[in-house]
């Protein structure tokens, strides 16, 4: 009995990530986000290792998030001054570092309590999707808006998550650029550290 | 004491009025220089330091006490701090905002019980972000001047720091327990200490995991803090959700254009 459930449920998950792969997200920005947040909390909930869950939680985001709008954002005006090849070395690099520390926060989390609130367009190329990440016994609850790029209107993409009004793109981009700054605006510095990052 | 304490706090409206500019608290920046940027990344490896060692173990510690006993005294501090909130109200000639607070104060430390419930928050006085002289001095026209770590109590901006000062001034709770001879009761130093100290513990036991988070996934976590720090005082200046507002989108925009 006890083998036939665990089988079940092993079917169920294999079927549920078969999905996350092939999934077409809506393209209403409220709608996105719910779906979104519906898979992330099924991968937080699922009985798998904290490895296996960062690997799925890392396909949402690639399909997701505009991870290499955010890594130029990030980057600041430094981007104009890179060579092709540093371009894409950092591209590469940024994807990397992004996937971990993304996945590294939410795997903290499990059984996350979110409830989407509303969406309010603020003009054709951002929509701004409110949540609320419910209160525990440990944590008090918590406002996260998620700043939904929609120049493409048929495949919106997440660009910042402001939590409780802080924004966490401007956070990444002043510690790249203190990095820079106490390297001499040195791009190899910068790549040394988010390559750290990667393999800690 | 009363006139010692006017003449302290005239010389702190005039230090404001120094670094004061015709400009708005609207044009408040997010970012800061560095005051002293090599002893401040020292300072703040010392608080991690001390936090490590004292603040979190005691936040775990508030955190394993039962829940109503954890939120009974996360709002009977808040409900002392308000005090602070509704003076800084008062100057900042938010009426609305001290009506609000003063009517919170009034239910919940009577019908709250010592401001151990809040039943304010279901009569319609919505909890609303605390204010301190720091941001009153920004709402006055005060930059927020460099950026630097204080031993203990963190990161702060020159402004901030002088706020710092400025709220022993105007905080009830302080001018009550620091002087002993008011309505011929005897008031302890020790209590204002006391609940100061409840409440640092209160926010750390509530933050364990996002400040792990953050140390854990920062590439600079002294930058990190700072740029958390200056986005947090500008959305308590502005009082206004920041979502909403526009941010500095020239770089997003060259991206679009590309």
């Amino acid at each position: 009995m006890r083998k036939s459930l665990l089988l079940l449920t092993g079917s169920i998950l294999t079927w549920f990530f078969l999905q996350v792969s092939s999934y077409s997200y809506s393209s209403d920005p409220k709608q996105f986000i719910t779906e979104i947040v519906d898979q992330a909390k099924i991968v937080l909930n699922s009985n798998i290792s904290k490895d296996e869950k960062a690997k799925k939680l890392s396909e949402i985001a690639l399909k997701t998030v505009d991870i290499k709008g955010i890594g130029y954002y990030t980057l600041g005006s430094k981007r104009k001054e890179l060579s092709p090849d540093e371009l894409k070395k950092y591209e590469d690099i940024f994807q990397k570092y992004f996937l971990k520390s993304f996945t590294s926060r939410l795997t903290d989390y499990s059984d996350p309590k979110i409830d989407v609130l509303s969406a309010e367009v603020l003009n054709e190329k951002y929509t701004i999707v409110k949540t609320l990440l419910l209160a525990t016994d440990k944590k008090p609850e918590v406002k996260i808006d998620w700043r939904i790029y929609t120049k493409d209107p048929n495949k919106p993409l997440i660009r910042d998550l402001i939590v409780e009004g802080l924004k966490l793109a401007r956070t990444q981009k002043e510690e790249f650029s203190s990095i820079l700054a106490s390297n001499n605006n040195d791009i190899n510095a910068l790549f040394t550290k988010l390559e750290e990052f990667i393999n800690q | 004491m009363l006139l010692k304490h006017i003449k302290i706090l005239t010389v702190i409206i005039l230090v404001s009025q120094y670094l004061a500019l015709p400009n708005s608290y609207a044009d408040e920046k997010y970012t800061a220089g560095e005051c002293f940027e090599g002893l401040s990344r020292a300072t703040l490896k010392f608080n991690m330091g001390l936090d490590k060692a004292l603040f979190k173990p005691i936040a775990k510690g508030y955190r394993a006490l039962p829940v109503p006993i954890r939120l009974g005294t996360s709002n009977a501090v808040e409900n002392l701090r308000s005090l602070l909130t509704l003076s800084n109200n008062v100057l900042q000639g938010d009426w609305q905002l001290a009506g609000n607070t003063a009517g919170r104060f009034a239910i919940n430390s009577t019908v709250g019980i010592l401001g151990f419930l809040d039943p304010a928050s279901k009569m319609g006085f919505e909890k609303k972000s605390r204010e301190d002289f720091g941001q009153t001095l920004a709402v006055w026209g005060s930059e927020s001047g460099c950026y630097f770590i204080l031993p203990v109590l963190g990161p702060t901006t020159a402004r901030d720091a002088v706020g710092l000062i400025g709220n022993t001034f105007i905080d009830p709770v302080y001018q009550i327990t620091h002087n002993t001879e008011v309505m011929n009761r005897s008031y302890s130093e020790h209590n204002y200490w006391y609940y100061r100290g409840t409440d640092g513990i209160d926010f750390r036991s509530k933050n364990i995991e996002s400040i792990d988070s953050l140390e854990k996934n920062s590439i600079d976590f002294y930058a990190s803090v700072k740029s958390l720090y200056l986005q947090n005082r500008m959305q308590k200046i502005s009082n206004e959700d920041v979502s909403d507002k526009s941010q500095d989108d020239s770089d997003w925009e060259e991206i679009d254009n590309q």
